[in-house]
């Protein structure tokens, strides 16, 4: 019989076994290269479109009317100063949480009602099937009345977005757990609260990140155009599709293309974060 | 739905219980199209004994075990457990399923105590316990930890018997349990799951459609008729236990494998015949098609 010994490490400490870091295994990968020599080869095409329309007078299609790179980079760095810059940011981000938000609290029940009771089903279905399929922006013009505010409608038509993609993931979702869990829960006598809590909410857990991620897409295309609709009222101003529409107005095309490329970003954001909380909430996905 | 009545003088521990189907009779569709699918079934499963059930594909195999299992209620006689009447699923009888049902979402450990922990059997420290102790039985002690994902098909199957076991039934029923793995795993499996049998011997019931793993495992076949069900032969396996691989290299195993085969190919050409003008007109209409 030996003692342990605590301060004598087990095996001696190693550089080569260090576990690199996501970001230095992201660096080495041959796929991260070609992603970014991708975007580099974009963006040397579009300017050598613009340095030719420049010298040359000769039109590319498409590219030969946008401004450079480089003039849009300049714009993007005078922009990014200001502070109203990145209120539209706050205001369009302060939607989009807001309306998914909403989406998600409504629709994560109703999608598993829907799905556990006939009875709901069948009163409810029906009704949320024929809104369904009206565009969340047909509702802009209707919200704008029955709302008192601007920010309300538009808040309600970004929740309108997220809210039928997301009560038809679940509703999918929940339905297909296979009917082998639910039996075997059963013999090992769970009743429906345990067959609920146990089983169809974690088995739905994927169709709601899905329903989610696409909820979520849907949400930044709304509040923009709501915002280039509505935006510009006394009301409600402001946010990143406001933004787009008044560089328009004013006939800054650098300016519209900083727009762009910021709602690209702030989509990317959103998206990582939906991804990064599905990876923690279901560990079992990422499992292999 | 009732959760089935266990007999409290009923031993959990060896889980010897008798099965009586009487009369079991089910059908499924309207009437204007009704499939008979069991139909005057009767069988008995003895105390410690491994009954295999053999039937061609399709002959409602599934549904006698959705039924024993109680997840199914037959339209007409009963299924008794010990003398009491089935009225829904159990405790008392624990199902491992095809392919693999473990829950995705709950690591090997968790899904192996999910039973006892939903129903509160006992305190948590000692069913951690029971359920380290299964895993290490069924060789998945350094798996505990893994989602079922993460698992080999072998690996599944063995968590599923310990998730099984853990509940103490009275009867394990097995529907093709091994089906869907490799030709390496399944003589593996086979084996390992008599050696956990032979040792307290729990009343099973086992449904199989590979006549050699019957043959293998059990004390009896009972060997089905083509869709309805019905009980075409009883035979009896004279394999004395433990059971080996080179027993199946016996003149007698040879003679039973003649004749259980000749009764299923007989029930397998019925279905067959009965189909063949059906399935001749489906592919004309498939081909008909623009």
């Amino acid at each position: 019989m030996s003692a342990v010994t605590i301060d004598q490490p087990q095996t001696p400490p190693s550089k080569t076994f260090r576990r690199r870091s996501k970001f230095e295994r992201a660096i080495s990968s041959l796929g991260f290269w070609r992603g970014l020599a991708g975007i580099l080869v974009f963006l040397v095409l579009w300017e050598a479109a613009a340095y030719l329309k420049a010298t040359l007078d000769f039109t590319i299609p498409f590219f030969g009317k946008l401004p450079a790179p480089t003039l849009v980079a300049a714009a993007a760095a005078e922009v990014v100063v200001q502070p109203g810059y990145w209120w539209s940011w706050v205001e369009s981000f302060k939607r989009v949480l807001g309306g998914f938000i909403i989406a998600m609290i409504l629709g994560i029940p109703f999608g598993l009602a829907l799905a556990v009771n006939k009875y709901f089903r069948d009163v409810f279905f029906p009704p949320f099937e024929i809104l369904r399929p009206i565009p969340p922006l047909a509702w802009v013009p209707a919200s704008l009345i029955f709302w008192p505010t601007n920010e309300m409608s538009i808040i309600f038509v970004t929740f309108l977005g997220a809210f039928f993609t997301i009560v038809i993931n679940v509703l999918g979702g929940a339905r297909t757990i296979d009917v082998r869990y639910l039996r075997a829960a059963q013999s090992m006598g769970a009743n429906q609260w345990h067959l609920f809590s146990r089983i169809i909410l974690p088995g739905t857990l994927p169709s709601i990140f899905t329903g989610a991620a696409v909820g979520m897409g849907i949400t930044w295309n709304v509040v923009l155009a709501a915002e280039m609709v509505s935006g510009g009222g006394s009301q409600a101003g402001g946010g990143l599709g406001f933004f787009i529409w008044s560089s328009y107005m004013g006939g800054s095309m650098e300016h519209i293309i900083v727009g762009m490329i910021s709602i690209g970003i702030a989509g990317y954001l959103s998206s990582a974060l939906i991804r990064w909380l599905g990876e923690r909430t279901m560990p079992w996905q990422r499992a292999f | 739905m009732t959760i089935g009545a266990v007999p409290s003088s009923v031993d959990h521990a060896t889980g010897k219980s008798r099965i009586e189907l009487k009369n079991v009779s089910r059908g499924f569709g309207e009437e204007w199209a009704r499939e008979e699918v069991v139909q005057n079934l009767s069988f008995e499963i003895k105390p410690g004994d491994l009954t295999c059930i053999v039937g061609p594909s399709g002959c409602g195999k599934s549904t006698i075990v959705n039924l024993v299992a109680g997840y199914d209620a037959p339209e007409s006689g009963e299924i008794l457990l010990n003398g009491q009447k089935i009225t829904g699923p159990g405790k008392d009888r624990m199902v491992v399923f095809q392919e693999t049902a473990l829950m995705p979402w709950q690591t090997t450990f968790d899904n192996v105590a999910f039973g006892p922990k939903l129903r509160g059997d006992g305190a948590r420290a000692d069913i951690d316990r029971e359920a380290h102790r299964l895993l290490e039985k069924v060789g998945l002690g350094d798996f505990k930890r893994k989602f079922p994902s993460q698992l080999s098909g072998g690996m599944q199957r063995r968590a599923e018997l310990a998730r099984a076991l853990i509940n103490k039934p009275l009867l394990l029923i097995m529907d093709e349990p091994f089906r869907g793995l490799d030709a390496m795993s399944r003589p593996l499996m086979q084996e390992f799951f008599l050696r956990l049998f032979e040792e307290n011997r729990r009343t099973n019931l086992f449904v199989t459609s590979e006549i050699e793993e019957a043959i293998f495992l059990a004390d009896r076949l009972v060997i089905l008729s083509n869709r309805p069900a019905q009980v075409r032969a009883i035979i009896e396996i004279p394999l004395p236990r433990p059971r080996e691989f080179h027993m199946m290299n016996s003149p007698e195993v040879f003679e039973i494998k003649r004749e259980a085969l000749a009764i299923l190919h007989d029930e397998a050409m019925k279905s067959f015949g009965g189909s063949v003008g059906a399935g001749a007109r489906q592919m004309d209409v498939m081909e008909a098609r623009p």
